[in-house]
């Protein structure tokens, strides 16, 4: 009988010690550093700094090992760049060990959620080059009133036109839609029994141009308040429901493709609605399609985009916040943003390369103009559970209710900040 | 060794208890065993009781969990996904519906299959066994990854499955780009677009009563064939096993009673393979409950949420919106479903004695034999 008892007992020894070994080998496991924001700065680069990036392609994977190495030889700290492979993953792995990497690309829709758990520095008012950014930019980045990290880079949506499809239509320069009407009118002429006239996803990301061009959007700049059952936005899926039903234009997945961009490509639609990394892919894989980017033509209020973006996240626990600071604003100048811009085609986060990119990128100036008219995507805590619902809403636009969806999306949008 | 342990053990009740042979065995068998229990408690028994207390925590994700800052918060994260009303109950509404309609597609026929073509390559009759034991069982030693990525080909909107219905007429589905439910879209054929009012305004978990029998949406159900393509090899594996292993001559005892093969392979065979069943339908619904690798590396939850699984939702909600406990608490809200239905399913299977009727019939049967031996 007592050896029934020791056994279990034994074991639970056993487990309770191996807890203690695990709960012991990561240093700095338990460790607690000040939140929020502290004015002092960690400064102890005896390991240097790692930056961990999400890359789309080799091009971008060596533009920033270089900028960085470059960084790294001037000021005589190590650095090195790290490709993950999901980054949202190995991020919050990071975090959770306490051994995070310094810096770090960091999504606009992810800020909240680690901006609330503390994991992020919030430094961004400490950049020498802080006002360069353009505001909306900063807006996307800035959470319960701090500006947390630095933009990267951006992009914009415009309007894609297959030349040739524009030519056999009989269309000329002249006819480039810029109201809801003419784009109705043009996808009409360009639709034939081969393609259609427009195409873009059904998700929010797409979508939304409408609703900002009507004078709405999902919620303020600020994402402090929901404004997704507006009247505005109610006009914009009116909008885009009346398009998706009058046959001449389809989602892409309607199309047979992944995105809009790979049924432009493909030829299955004379224009699509996408961001300026189509540019990219477009070369890579369609060298011989012709195409033109012009702007998104002007809703009733007024022209409108959306724009995305990516900042420079360096981590609450680094070891040396001086140093990568010192990195980020490096990353952020116009030399190396246009570096990066040549690489891999994105357009600079700074106002002063503004007229310098323009210049380099000639046939893409639409998308840098977006940038006037651009309006942020959510970035609220829960925001993006939010879209995601919506964005499967969207996908049965075409027999929904655009009030009912837009009306769900606001219940939702209210829960998720009051939370 | 087994025959060795049940000799010792016999011989241990003569001898006095606590002997030093004793002794020295069970100290021998601690060693052995230690590794398995260091590795099995560092890396599933701690890491499951942090998750446990992450579903009781407020742990937003950055540092220990144990740390001070983290509080104990109840059942709240239980609630948001049970209870809550809001997006988080829904999602996980969506995700139960979708993976309950995978299960009960899933299981019956990756079981069917498996011992269909067990019966099959187990024939002793047929030629080239090797080979199409091989070829079933192929699929279920690549890699999910592969074959997801070979099935997102298969059942693209021009893809080969539908350029093959096309020649008999069928306009294909846009499968993994379709959120309309299979069960909602065949009722729509037949005129039946919205439900009634009472499956309709009635809710459960978040999900209409009348979104609960949409069926698999097309994504999902090309996402079932693909787990009954893959899994079918495994299990049929270890129908073969069984098969073996049942003497001939019941089998042959059953022929000269005048039973033909189909009688044979139901009241006979089959009977015998219960103990199999009972693994392959656990095993088999333990693993459909579990589904995610299709889904992270093909679907991603689309479209339209169709193909969100719980555990999909517990990975999403966890990495991608830093809401641990919630994320915690999904997967051991699914823990729970899957130890249910495990019960439940070996109380289906128990052992039961005849029913009356039939244990009448064999009794007489036996006192017609011994009148007869008289």
């Amino acid at each position: 009988m007592q050896r029934r008892i020791t056994r279990p007992l034994g074991a639970i020894a056993l487990a309770a010690v191996s807890a203690v070994a695990l709960v012991g080998c990561g240093s700095g496991f338990s460790s607690e550093s000040a939140t929020g924001s502290s004015t002092t700065l960690t400064n102890d680069s005896t390991d240097g700094l790692t930056v961990l990036i999400g890359s789309s392609s080799d091009a971008e994977t060596a533009a920033v090992q270089k900028a960085v190495a470059d960084w790294s030889a001037s000021s005589g700290v190590k650095a090195t760049v790290q490709v993950a492979s999901d980054l949202s993953q190995q991020l919050s792995q990071g975090f959770a060990s306490g051994d995070p990497a310094d810096v770090f690309y960091l999504q606009s829709d992810y800020l909240a959620g680690y901006a609330s758990n503390g994991s992020l520095l919030a430094y961004g008012d400490q950049l020498s080059n802080k006002d360069d950014f353009y505001s909306t930019l900063v807006s996307s980045f800035t959470y319960d009133g701090q500006f947390y990290c630095a933009p990267k880079d951006f992009s914009t949506l415009q309007l894609f036109i297959n030349t040739d499809y524009w030519k056999a239509s009989g269309l000329t320069d002249a006819d480039y839609p810029t109201t809801w009407e003419e784009l109705q009118d043009v996808a009409t002429k360009l639709t034939t029994d081969d393609h259609v006239g427009l195409t873009f996803s059904a998700e929010y990301a797409r979508v939304g141009a409408f609703m900002v061009q009507a004078g709405g959007n999902l919620m303020n700049a600020d994402s402090t308040e929901a404004t997704a059952n507006t009247d505005a936005n109610v006009t914009a899926l009116t909008e885009v429901k009346s398009l998706l039903n009058s046959g001449s234009v389809k989602y892409a997945a309607d199309l047979g493709a992944g995105w809009g961009g790979e049924a432009f490509g493909n030829g299955d639609a004379a224009m699509a609605i996408e961001g300026n990394w189509l540019v990219g892919s477009l070369s890579a894989d369609y060298p011989d399609l012709g195409y033109k980017v012009v702007e998104l033509p002007a809703g009733p209020v007024g022209q409108g985009t959306l724009q995305f973006t990516n900042c420079w996240g360096i981590s609450q626990d680094s070891a040396d916040q001086a140093d990568a600071v010192a990195l980020v604003e490096k990353l952020t100048s116009t030399d190396d943003q246009m570096a990066f811009s040549s690489a891999f085609g994105v357009m600079p986060s700074i106002q002063s390369a503004a007229d310098q990119w323009k210049a380099e990128n000639p046939d893409l100036v639409a998308f840098l103009d977006g940038a006037e008219y651009a309006a942020g995507v959510p970035t609220a805590k829960g925001a993006s559970d939010v879209v995601s619902d919506f964005n499967s809403k969207l996908e049965s636009l075409a027999t929904g209710d655009p009030a009912a969806i837009l009306a769900q999306t606001q219940k939702n949008l209210e829960a998720a900040l009051s939370e | 060794m087994t025959m060795h342990l049940r000799a010792s053990h016999r011989a241990g009740g003569s001898r006095r208890a606590g002997s030093g042979l004793r002794h020295g065995e069970s100290l021998a068998g601690w060693m052995f065993i230690t590794p398995m229990v260091v590795i099995l408690g560092l890396f599933l028994v701690i890491p499951v009781g942090m998750a446990l207390w992450v579903s009781f925590s407020d742990w937003g994700g950055r540092g220990s969990p144990f740390s001070s800052g983290v509080e104990f918060v109840g059942l709240n994260n239980y609630a948001d996904v049970l209870t809550g009303g809001g997006l988080a109950q829904q999602d996980f509404g969506t995700s139960l519906r979708n993976n309950l309609w995978y299960v009960l597609l899933v299981v019956p026929l990756q079981t069917a299959l498996a011992l269909g073509l067990a019966a099959m390559v187990n024939k002793r009759v047929l030629h080239g066994r090797g080979f199409f034991r091989t070829a079933y069982y192929f699929p279920s030693v690549t890699s999910t990854v592969a074959i997801t990525v070979l099935w997102m080909f298969l059942f693209s909107a021009s893809g080969s499955i539908n350029k093959v219905l096309s020649w008999v007429g069928i306009n294909g589905p846009n499968w993994f780009n379709d959120p309309d439910g299979v069960l909602h879209t065949v009722l729509g054929w037949l005129g039946i677009s919205n439900g009634p009012a009472w499956m309709e305004n009635a809710d459960f978990l978040g999900v209409s009563l009348w979104d609960w029998i949409s069926g698999p949406s097309f994504a999902m159900f090309a996402l079932i064939l693909m787990a009954v393509f893959t899994t079918s090899g495994t299990f049929m594996l270890l129908f073969i096993a069984a098969l073996q292993n049942l003497s001939p001559e019941v089998d042959e005892a059953a022929t000269m009673d005048g039973a033909n093969a189909w009688q044979k392979f139901w009241k006979v065979t089959l009977p015998q393979l219960k103990p199999t069943l009972f693994t392959v339908v656990t095993l088999g619904i333990i693993g459909c409950w579990q589904v995610f690798d299709q889904i992270y590396t093909g679907t991603q939850g689309g479209p339209g949420k169709t193909t969100v699984t719980p555990a999909y939702l517990s990975y999403s909600t966890a990495f991608n919106n830093q809401q641990w406990g919630r994320g915690a608490a999904i997967s051991f809200v699914l823990f729970v479903i899957i130890v249910v239905l495990t019960i439940v399913l070996r109380w289906a299977f128990r052992e039961r004695p005849l029913p009356r009727r039939q244990r009448r019939y064999y009794e007489s049967l036996v006192a017609k034999k011994k009148e007869a031996q008289r």
